[in-house]
C-alpha cells in the first residue's frame, strides 16, 4: 500500500514528458563525445574508420542507434513543445502535444529501425 | 462496498509514522468525513484543519493515497484502493503535527510575488469599466478562483527541489494582477517574479494544473508571466 506513495503525484503525462526530456538530454550529451570520437577516427585513415563503421553494423548497435534516434526526436519535439508552451498563446491541449511529440519520436525511432536491417 | 475502511493516518511531526484506524464505510463519504470520524470517535488527539466543508475555504488539503487533494470534496469511493486509504500531510510544507502543516511559507510567497492589489483610485472615484470580453480581463478571470489550498504547491517538484521557488499559487496570483487594468504596480510586479525564484524556475511539469481542485491552470499563468518578463527584459524595463 505504501509503496510508491511518495512519487505518485508525478504519475501524469506532462511529468513523464519532463522526465523524458531530462533523461534524453543527459544521454545525448554523454553520447556526443563518442560520436565525435568515431568521426575523428577518419584522421587515422580510411581503414580505421571503416572498421568502426563495420562494427556499428551489428544488430545490437543498430538497436541502440534506433534508441538514440528516439531520444534525439523526443528531445527535439519536446523542446519545440516547451518553446510553444512558453512563447505562444496558451492552449489547453498540452497533453495532446505531449502525445504528438511522443508519437512522432516513436515513429522516428521505428522508421530508423525498419530501415536498419 | 466493504463495511470497514482501513485508514492509515500520519501521526507526529516530520519524523512521525502512520497509524492505522478502522472506520465504518458509508455511502457518499468524503475523506474529510473519515478524518473527522477518527478524531471524534477514535482518537481526539488527532490534529487536522477544515472549515467550510464545501470546497471554498482551502483549509482541508491533505495527501490522499499519495496525491494532494481537497479532502472535503474528495469522495472515498473515488480514491480508496481495496478498501484502504493513506492520509498524510501536504508535501513541501513543514509538518506541525499529524495532518496540519505550517502554511506560512506558502502565504509569505503570495506577498513576495506581489500578490497584493495596488489600487490606482480612491473610493470617491467612479468604478473602473472593463468589458467582460476584454482579453486581459479574460486572462485574469481564468485564475482568480484560487482558494489558496496549497495543493498545487504540494504537487510541485520544483518547490521540493528549490524551496525558495515562489510556487504555482503565488505566480498565478501575480498573473491575475498583471492582467488587472485597475492595478497600479505594473513592471515592479514583473521584476518581483522575474528572479531565480520566480516564473523562470518553472519546468512546466504541470503538476499544479493536474492536481488543482478548482481546475485552474497555474502553468498557463506562469507561461504568461514568462512571456511578459521576456518582453519587459528586452525593453529594458526590469
Amino acid at each position: 500500500m505504501a509503496v510508491g506513495m511518495k512519487t505518485r503525484h508525478r504519475n501524469h503525462s506532462t511529468w513523464w514528458a519532463f522526465a523524458l526530456h531530462r533523461i534524453s538530454g543527459v544521454v545525448l550529451a554523454l553520447y556526443l563525445p563518442v560520436h565525435f570520437q568515431v568521426l575523428a577516427l577518419a584522421m587515422d585513415g580510411e581503414a580505421v574508420l571503416d572498421g568502426a563503421l563495420k562494427w556499428s553494423d551489428q544488430p545490437l548497435v543498430k538497436l541502440a542507434e534506433a534508441g538514440l534516434i528516439f531520444l534525439l526526436a523526443a528531445h527535439l519535439t519536446g523542446g519545440i513543445r516547451l518553446l510553444a508552451l512558453e512563447f505562444l498563446p496558451w492552449r489547453n491541449w498540452q497533453k495532446s502535444l505531449v502525445a504528438a511529440s511522443g508519437g512522432l519520436s516513436l515513429a522516428a525511432g521505428l522508421l530508423f529501425l525498419v530501415n536498419a536491417f | 462496498m466493504s463495511e470497514i475502511l482501513v485508514v492509515e493516518i500520519w501521526r507526529g511531526a516530520e519524523d512521525g509514522h502512520f497509524q492505522s484506524f478502522d472506520v465504518p464505510r458509508l455511502e457518499n463519504q468524503t475523506v474529510l468525513d473519515v478524518v473527522t470520524y477518527v478524531q471524534r470517535k477514535l482518537d481526539p488527539g488527532l490534529s487536522y484543519r477544515f472549515s467550510c466543508r464545501v470546497g471554498m475555504c482551502g483549509s482541508c488539503a491533505m495527501t490522499v493515497n499519495g496525491t494532494p487533494r481537497w479532502t472535503c470534496r474528495t469522495h472515498v469511493s473515488r480514491v480508496a484502493e481495496d478498501g484502504q486509504l493513506q492520509i498524510a500531510p501536504l508535501r513541501n510544507l513543514p509538518v506541525i503535527k499529524d495532518l496540519t502543516v505550517d502554511m506560512r511559507n506558502f502565504f509569505d510567497k503570495l506577498a513576495k510575488a506581489g500578490g497584493a492589489f495596488q489600487s490606482t483610485k480612491a473610493r470617491t472615484d467612479n468604478f473602473a469599466q472593463i468589458p467582460p470580453a476584454d482579453p486581459r480581463r479574460k486572462q485574469a478571470d481564468a485564475g482568480i478562483e484560487c482558494i489558496g489550498c496549497a495543493v498545487c504547491y504540494a504537487a510541485c517538484d520544483v518547490v521540493t527541489w528549490k524551496p525558495t521557488y515562489l510556487g504555482p499559487a503565488a505566480l498565478n496570483r501575480a498573473w491575475t494582477l498583471v492582467n488587472d487594468a485597475r492595478d497600479g504596480m505594473g513592471d515592479k510586479r514583473l521584476s518581483l517574479v522575474a528572479g531565480d525564484d520566480g516564473c523562470i524556475a518553472c519546468h512546466s511539469q504541470q503538476g499544479c494544473q493536474e492536481h488543482c481542485p478548482k481546475n485552474l491552470s497555474p502553468t498557463a499563468a506562469i507561461a504568461g508571466l514568462k512571456r511578459s518578463v521576456a518582453v519587459a527584459a528586452l525593453k529594458g524595463k526590469l
